[in-house]
């Protein structure tokens, strides 16, 4: 399946989001938008032109933002807040946590420039725990897709979706493969068949992934790869189909991995097919300036690391 | 102590530091970094007493600095450099993997200079409040100054800790506020208002004091008065006018250079417009620190 892969270029994720929203404006005439500061970073500005009346600038007041969301949602208005991951989330817990999680608001949080692939910035806006954050309050979607095209569907199908969502997605350039694929929330994606490890990943790391998948072939390795897109709620059947058949896993996503989708798919086979895991992800570290690629080797989230982590797990089979 | 001429001098070589940092780097932030130049220069060439023989993080008998709008690094970096905190060379790892000058200023790296991490906007002011209540404890009664941006005073948390400081006369602390008038998505009375800015810090129990940053001369007035004020039952703010881009012409004017590095043709041009006063520091792809 993999080799009938279409890449059609590169775009960040996050002009997914833009396109996306713009989408949702025309289709939801009781959608909204908020931003804090960060329009263009957001790619916000097509929604703004043509709904000025339903977008608000809350300047750099990120807890304010959130809250006034709740305000929004209680008013029947979807509101889609947008700024970056670390804002959207550690900045503003609490005011997620009460006004919008606890209140059952549908509020879209969403979340550009998460995880090292931003890059230049540095680790003040790294952020790599969000998606345990997230996914810890209770009724909150957490979705990462993995492409332009996904996140694109992703911001248009939340709008049908009642209840609070946390949307994240990143800054860099990335190929694009989802196009012609489908998208539905809690639906994982089955990217390739095979039968001797099952990876799983999410948000940018489902390219190295794919790129890991292609050399293992090379090398006499079948890999059944599989999409996590939505890491609450988790497809588990789809994961326990995929594991039955190749008793083994290995899980790659841009995130701590205490708290994020290896931690919950871990935590499903513990309940229902303990069996050897591996974790591609980062291990209680902080990131640090430089280019997306450089960061990704660093840290362990390239490639090469996701062949080592099915060699280990193979080897543990 | 530096005479005016000389401190000029010295902001016009921090001002090329700033472009030539964030070109090599491709990114940073260039627009603020150059607006608080002179400031920067002032400060740490003339105002800050400091142990010039080595960093402790503790800083006890010192005066401290807290950079809260984190973003302008490039101009801290360059004062620190060219004030021996580290060697001058390094700027040229500015923003690359590996280096110790992140592009926020950050302390994990144990870049001498930096006390705590800022770029997540809104908390510095905070950690200066709790540094100068560190102080007065200790019962030194060394100063303790914090630079905000003026956008940046939109997180609510600015507020909390201008509510405290003045409860808890907090009189040890001069904060400064780059009062540019701008931000990322634009103007500040576009983005959301300061409104009537001296007037809500005096409302809130501090003493107000304002400066012209781009003119050296003033900035050195504004700091002295700044520090004649402390100790009489109030924090002091000063409010400083600057002009994100100042001096060059293509950067002024405008918000949008707040976060976009001068590709090589508007470095030349940009350069052009700045006297290289005391030499660039040697850009290098590979910097190998001295003694490595
Ligand atoms: C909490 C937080 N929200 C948003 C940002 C993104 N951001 C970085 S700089 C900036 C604008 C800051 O404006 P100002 O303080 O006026 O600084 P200037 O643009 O004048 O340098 C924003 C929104 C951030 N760094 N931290
Ligand atoms: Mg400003």
């Amino acid at each position: 399946m993999l080799d009938q892969l279409v890449v059609n270029g590169k775009k960040a994720t996050r002009d997914g989001f833009g396109d996306g929203l713009l989408e949702v404006g025309r289709q939801y005439p009781q959608a909204v938008a908020l931003c804090a500061d960060l329009v263009g970073s957001l790619k916000m500005d097509a929604f703004i032109k043509e709904f000025p009346d339903r977008f608000f600038q809350a300047g750099i007041s990120e807890a304010n933002m959130m809250s006034m969301a709740a305000g929004l949602a209680i008013g029947g208005k979807i509101p889609y807040t947008g700024t970056f991951a670390n804002f959207s989330t550690g900045r503003v817990y609490d005011q997620i946590r009460q006004c919008i999680a606890y209140s059952e608001k549908n509020v879209k949080v969403c979340a550009s420039h998460a995880g090292v692939t931003l890059g230049e910035d540095g680790a003040t806006h790294q952020i790599l725990e969000d998606i345990g954050m997230m996914k810890m309050l209770p009724g909150f979607t957490v979705i990462n897709p993995c492409d332009y095209a996904q996140t694109k569907a992703a911001t248009i199908a939340i709008a049908e979706h009642q209840g609070p969502v946390y949307l994240r997605f990143g800054r860099p350039s990335w190929p694009v493969f989802t196009e012609n694929m489908p998208f539905e929330i809690g639906k994982a994606l089955l990217l390739q068949k095979g039968t001797d490890v099952s990876i799983f990943a999410t948000g940018h790391l489902v390219w190295k992934a794919v790129e890991a998948a292609r050399e293992l072939a090379a090398h006499g390795i079948s890999v059944e790869l599989v999409n996590i897109h939505t890491i609450k709620p988790l497809d588990e059947e789809a994961i326990l189909d995929s594991v039955q058949k190749t008793r083994c896993v290995v899980t790659a996503e841009e995130h701590q991995i205490a708290g994020g989708l290896g931690e919950s798919i871990a935590q499903l086979l513990a309940r229902r097919m303990p069996l050897p895991m591996e974790f591609v992800g980062v291990h209680d570290q902080f990131g640090e300036s430089g280019t997306p690629e450089a960061l990704l080797e660093k840290y362990g989230m390239g490639a090469s690391h996701i062949v080592e982590a099915v060699h280990r797990v193979l080897a543990r089979k | 102590m530096a005479d005016l001429v000389q401190l000029k001098r010295i902001a016009t070589q921090v001002r090329r530091d700033i472009l030539r940092q964030t070109h090599y780097a491709a990114s940073g932030h260039p627009g603020g970094s150059l607006g608080c130049a002179d400031f920067f220069t002032a400060l740490y060439f003339e105002i800050l007493r400091k142990n010039d023989a080595h960093f402790s993080m503790e800083g006890k008998g010192e005066d401290l600095f807290f950079l809260s709008n984190g973003h302008i690094s490039p101009v801290w970096y360059s004062v620190l450099a060219r004030s021996g905190y580290f060697p001058l060379g390094e700027l040229a790892t500015f923003r690359k993997l590996n280096s110790r000058l992140q592009g926020h200023p950050a302390t994990h790296e144990g870049l001498p200079g930096i006390r705590v991490a800022s770029g997540s906007l809104g908390q510095g002011l905070s950690v200066a409040i709790g540094a100068a209540l560190a102080k007065r404890l200790d019962g030194d009664d060394h100063l303790v100054y914090c630079l905000t941006g003026d956008g940046e005073l939109q997180e609510g948390q600015i507020w909390e800790a201008a509510l405290f400081a003045a409860h808890k006369k907090v009189d040890n602390l001069i904060l400064t506020v780059d009062w540019n008038g701008v931000q990322i998505d634009g103007r500040n009375d576009d983005v959301i208002s300061l409104g009537d800015l001296p007037a809500k810090w005096t409302a809130f129990g501090w003493d107000v004091l304002h400066m012209h940053g781009n003119d050296m001369q003033d900035v050195l007035r504004g700091l002295a008065a700044a520090k004649a004020r402390t100790g009489k039952g109030k924090p002091v703010v000063v409010l400083m006018k600057t002009e994100m881009g100042y001096p060059i012409d293509f950067m002024m004017g405008t918000h949008k250079w707040h976060g976009v590095a001068p590709n090589a043709e508007q470095l030349e041009n940009a350069l052009s417009q700045l006297e290289e006063t005391l030499g660039d520091y040697p850009y290098v792809e590979k910097y190998q620190p001295e003694g490595a």
